[in-house]
């Protein structure tokens, strides 16, 4: 059996970056219910974890999967693909001081990549990964992992200049 | 890859992190995972007249009390979180609200006006005669004291005093299983694991320091 660190220490570690993880992928209105979900679920399976390596990464890996099920679930709710009207998503539905404080939010500009880049490099920066991980959350290789981050850096250092 | 643009995405992820407020999230998280039954040593600090103290509980009872810190021990919250994640479940976290109980029993007792504490033990923390001495350490009444050898003879060896002296010092609960009770044959408060000034303001708390001593 693993020695598993305190559940607590990987939330006051990893908690924030898996918050900002679920911004970036669903917006603000939606992250904090992903955000618990994904603890759930990861406190639920925590005990049966055979090593303690890499949880941030694991905990990032079920944010993403959670991210994912979010987006497939609604077809009220469109992966956001581009348009300024589909980024950060359901407008309406959005608290008007978050609506605020996200407009000037730089994590806005990760929404405007194409679902698979957006993923890449959401999980290459905020979950430290390695292309081949990426690659097989992503269905895909490394080589195509290394791709998708590539070709959406290029295209956010294009939203940035 | 250039390193403005690797900059610029982390400092982005960081604000969109801050666009939640992020404690927010933490404690109704915490709640849901109580709700579900997911907290398998809930933990809080709790204050004392000796400083701050470190309380865990179990849905058996409280399976961890780790006194405050003296000259001789410091306490490290860290590691009692640790030693319980491996000897109980590392789901293990912080509630302060299932704490409470234990929280107002304890400020009533340092306030001298509870004098029996009414609170469920775990006493998975304690093996072998350890858990034998402590057994009998739980039944001494507030204001009474036994002896180390007196200890050890209700736990079955009336020659393995130092034995419960171990024992004692290995208390996974003190204060609920009082093993400020405990003192060496002559009277003399002797060691305890908040230090030795706490056993005897407890001792003298209780009104049962020994009047040359006091």
């Amino acid at each position: 059996m693993a020695t598993l660190p305190p559940f607590q220490e990987l939330l006051d570690e990893h908690g924030r970056d898996v918050l900002g993880f679920l911004v970036a992928s669903v917006g603000p209105s939606d992250a904090e219910d992903l955000f618990q979900e994904t603890l759930i679920a990861a406190l639920r399976s925590y005990p049966g974890l055979t090593h303690a390596r890499n949880l941030r990464s694991w905990l990032l890996t079920i944010a993403h999967n959670k991210a994912i099920d979010h987006h497939r679930a609604g077809s009220r709710r469109p992966l956001p693909s581009g348009s300024a009207e589909e980024v950060g998503g359901h407008r309406g539905e959005v608290d008007t001081g978050i609506e605020a404080a996200s407009e000037r939010g730089l994590w806005r500009i990760v929404g405007v990549l194409p679902a698979k880049q957006r993923s890449a490099v959401l999980l290459r920066f905020a979950g430290d990964m390695s292309y081949a991980r990426i690659g097989e959350l992503l269905d895909s290789s490394a080589d195509a992992a290394r791709r998708n981050v590539h070709e959406g850096l290029k295209k956010l250092r294009g939203e940035l200049a | 890859m250039s390193t403005t643009t690797d900059e610029v995405i982390r400092r982005a992820l960081r604000d969109a992190g801050g666009t939640v407020d992020f404690e927010r999230a933490k404690r109704a998280f915490s709640a849901r995972a109580e709700d579900e039954g997911l907290v398998e040593v809930a933990y809080a600090s709790v204050d004392s007249p000796f400083g701050e103290m470190l309380v865990a509980a179990t849905d058996r009872g409280v399976v961890k009390l780790a006194l405050p810190s003296h000259a001789g021990s410091e306490l490290k919250p860290d590691l009692v979180l640790t030693e319980l994640a491996a000897a109980v479940s590392p789901r293990v976290l912080e509630a302060p609200s299932r704490l409470d109980p234990v929280r107002r029993e304890l400020d009533a007792y340092f306030d001298g006006e509870l004098k029996r504490f009414d609170l469920p033990v775990d006493w998975r923390l304690a093996k072998g005669f350890t858990d034998k001495v402590l057994h009998q350490v739980a039944r001494i009444p507030y204001g009474r004291t036994l002896s180390y050898g007196e200890v050890a003879a209700k736990a079955g060896n009336p020659r393995a005093f130092r034995a419960a002296g171990t024992a004692c010092g290995a208390n996974p609960v003190p204060l609920i299983v009082p093993c400020h009770r405990v003192v060496q044959a002559s009277g003399a408060p002797g060691n305890y694991g908040g230090g030795p000034e706490m056993k005897r303001a407890l001792l003298e708390l209780e009104g049962s320091l020994p009047a040359q001593l006091r």
